[in-house]
């Protein structure tokens, strides 16, 4: 693999080190100043000629966990070794590729995601999605006659508005799931009931009037939702807008937490805080594009339970899987994945987009197998199905 | 050059793992290990201060770890009497009190402890997702200035700057605050190449052949959906165990196999997962 070329105005180390600190930066490492002061330390105590010690000692400063020590090497890679093409300075501005496509210019660092090259990746998007949209004459959809926008399938439904309404939606719901109160009362200042008891028991010190009055009320015990959306090919179309409900869901609360999965898993909560929707929104479809393939359901709920599991699931939990069903696993193995999910005390949804089409059954082996395990299991093929999930979780 | 260090002192270490332990000692830097239990985190810990020939201190975290028991605490016990004893004499009570808290009545507790040592200590604070929330933020001003403030004495700064590791299972995410501060490794299950080495280096007495069906075998069982997975420690124990009772080929007699699981497995749950027809197919698929 050739090494990254730089204009000669980048030259200094330390100026390329800043960039490839942006570079980690734009994908989502929390890395500041410290860190490349760090780095620039670090490269004085070990062979800066050597590529692989460069690597790690970057490695060990700049990742801070898991998920980004996996990471890491394909975005080292990217930067340091795409291939003998030019990377810009820290100053200059790509123009031309600016004003030829605005997506582009959202995402300075396309053309560095590990595996895509560029720009043509970009516009893979459009295409796929165009593709698909002019296809939904022959989708068995159950939109009737009615023109409510909100009935029309998802996958024909891409503009910015409705992405939005996903996930204004996607609020909507996180909020009633989240809004739990236990059943017990706690003594509280400003309750809503009076604590009859206690008022009594202290009325005794003033003869039985009661002068001091005590409350209580129900606390708060909310859920923590945890999605989990199949990105793979089957769902590509539907994936912008679910993506944007994911961002709904994850985007009002710190304990949600959010993950993609095809033939791998992963994990994107912090992305998915990302202030700017759009941003987030693209860069997610990147990373969830950058693997393709098969779909191995069963295999990343394994990899969930094994990995994240013990950390985000517990009695409290909501576990929220999007996806249509079609894995490539044995069904046996997915049975088992749920079950040990399960077995955390969690509840499970499974939120599928064909299920909304008529006549579908759950035929699917992996489907079939996972129904049993299964909390609810409702269809989302439009936004006014997904709306109207929210008695159904309220209730759960 | 510190990984052949560690290789003489019988701990293999990947690339990752000796960079980062490498820098932490260059740039003076806590370093924070992840990583399933039994992958040898603690034992980084201790191999290094075999190394650098010095002191370990080691704070176990537990949930509820306080302050008191892990930084200082002051000797009630001790004050009091000599606050009694004291009783009659001429001092006046703010030399009285200036002697209640001096150095004599303060108990040290590990964290203080490594940092009023003249030789630098290595000092492992493990399993410190364990610890309550709290507790990190004790951490951070240790972790960053190296001083620990007592209210009734001063600020105590570092006669020397320890070589921190802190060990983490995951079991909670940490601050971002104490990552931050951290150089930060992650230590996976060993590949098959590095457990063999491992293997070798541990137990030296056992044949080529044996060592090789058992990292096998214990590689396939980490593929297979267990609670818990062996980690390194129960591959030793494990290959001293089959040692001991004489085996020297695994596929010979599954009985004795099966008995020895003992070592690998710990839960119910995994024992009834592994029957012997697994157990043989492992095994088998390894001759």
């Amino acid at each position: 693999m050739k090494v990254t070329r730089f204009v000669a105005r980048a030259s200094g180390a330390s100026e390329r080190m800043a960039g490839f600190m942006a570079h980690l930066r734009d994908n989502g490492l929390p890395v500041g100043v410290n860190e490349t002061v760090r780095v620039l330390h670090a490269l004085t105590r070990v062979d800066p000629s050597s590529h692989d010690e460069v690597r790690l000692a970057c490695k060990a400063i700049c990742a801070r966990s898991a998920d980004q020590y996996d990471q890491f090497d394909e975005l080292f890679e990217a930067y340091w070794l795409n291939a003998g093409r030019e990377r810009p300075g820290l100053y200059s501005v790509e123009s031309r590729q600016f004003s030829r496509n605005t997506r582009q210019a959202q995402l300075p660092n396309a053309g560095e995601l590990p595996g895509s090259d560029g720009s043509a990746r970009v516009d893979d998007v459009d295409d796929g999605r165009e593709g698909d949209a002019a296809q939904t004459g022959e989708g068995k959809l159950i939109a009737s006659g009615s023109r409510n926008i909100e009935k029309i399938d998802l996958r024909e439904l891409m503009t910015p508005e409705s992405v939005e309404r996903a996930e204004r939606i996607a609020s909507q719901l996180a909020a009633a799931m989240r809004d739990r109160h236990s059943r017990r009362q706690r003594r509280a200042s400003r309750g809503s009931r009076l604590d009859l008891r206690k008022v009594l028991r202290a009325s005794l010190s003033t003869g039985g009037e009661p002068l001091q009055l005590y409350r209580t009320r129900r606390p708060d015990r909310p859920v923590n939702i945890v999605a989990l959306l199949d990105v793979s090919g089957s769902m590509l179309v539907y994936s912008r807008v679910f993506l944007a409900f994911l961002k709904g869901l994850v985007s009002h609360d710190r304990r949600t937490d959010a993950y993609l999965f095809h033939t791998s898993l992963v994990r994107v909560s912090d992305v998915m805080r990302d202030s700017d929707t759009l941003r987030a929104v693209n860069r997610l479809s990147l990373m969830a594009q950058g693997f393709g393939g098969g779909t191995r359901i069963a295999a990343n709920l394994q990899q969930f339970n094994r990995q994240y599991a013990a950390q985000c699931v517990n009695g409290r939990s909501v576990v929220i899987i999007f996806s249509d069903g079609y894995d490539t696993d044995p069904p046996e193995q997915m049975a088992m994945a749920l079950h040990r999910l399960r077995r955390r005390g969690c509840r499970i949804l499974w939120l599928n987009p064909l299920k909304g089409w008529k006549d579908y059954e759950p035929v699917a082996a992996g489907m079939a197998a996972a129904l049993p395990h299964l909390d609810l299991f409702a269809a989302a093929n439009t936004l006014e199905n997904l709306a109207a999930l929210e008695p159904h979780l309220h209730a759960l | 050059m510190l990984q052949e260090q560690l290789l003489a002192q019988g701990y293999v270490a990947s690339d990752e793992l000796s960079m980062a332990l490498h820098l932490s000692v260059e740039l003076g830097r806590p370093l924070l290990l992840e990583g399933a239990a039994g992958v040898g985190k603690t034992e980084v810990a201790k191999m290094l201060a075999q190394l650098r020939q010095c002191q370990l201190i080691r704070l176990q975290c537990y949930e509820g770890l306080d302050a008191s028991s892990a930084i200082y605490e002051w000797n009630y016990q001790r004050q009091l009497l000599s606050v009694r004893a004291n009783q009659d004499s001429s001092l006046s009570v703010d030399e009285l009190e200036e002697h209640l808290f001096s150095e004599k009545y303060l108990l040290r507790r590990p964290l203080l402890e490594a940092i009023s040592q003249v030789e630098p200590p290595v000092l492992l604070i493990d399993e410190v997702d364990r610890a309550d929330e709290e507790f990190e933020a004790y951490l951070l001003e240790l972790l960053s200035d190296f001083q620990i403030s007592i209210p009734e004495m001063g600020t105590v700064q570092a006669l020397s700057r320890p070589l921190v590791v802190l060990t983490s299972n995951g079991s909670r995410d940490l601050s971002d605050a104490l990552r931050r501060r951290c150089l930060y490794s992650f230590v996976d299950y060993p590949d098959t190449r590095t457990e063999m080495a491992i293997l070798q280096h541990r137990v030296p007495a056992i044949e080529q052949r044996l060592a090789t069906q058992v990292v096998g075998f214990v590689q396939a069982l980490r593929r297979e959906e267990l609670e818990k997975n062996p980690g390194i420690a129960e591959t030793l124990d494990w290959a001293a165990a089959l040692m001991g009772l004489g085996v020297v080929d695994l596929a010979a007699d599954p009985q004795v196999l099966q008995a020895s699981l003992v070592c690998l497995l710990k839960t119910q749950a995994d024992r009834a997962a592994i029957p012997t027809e697994v157990a043989q197919r492992l095994s088998g698929s390894l001759a």
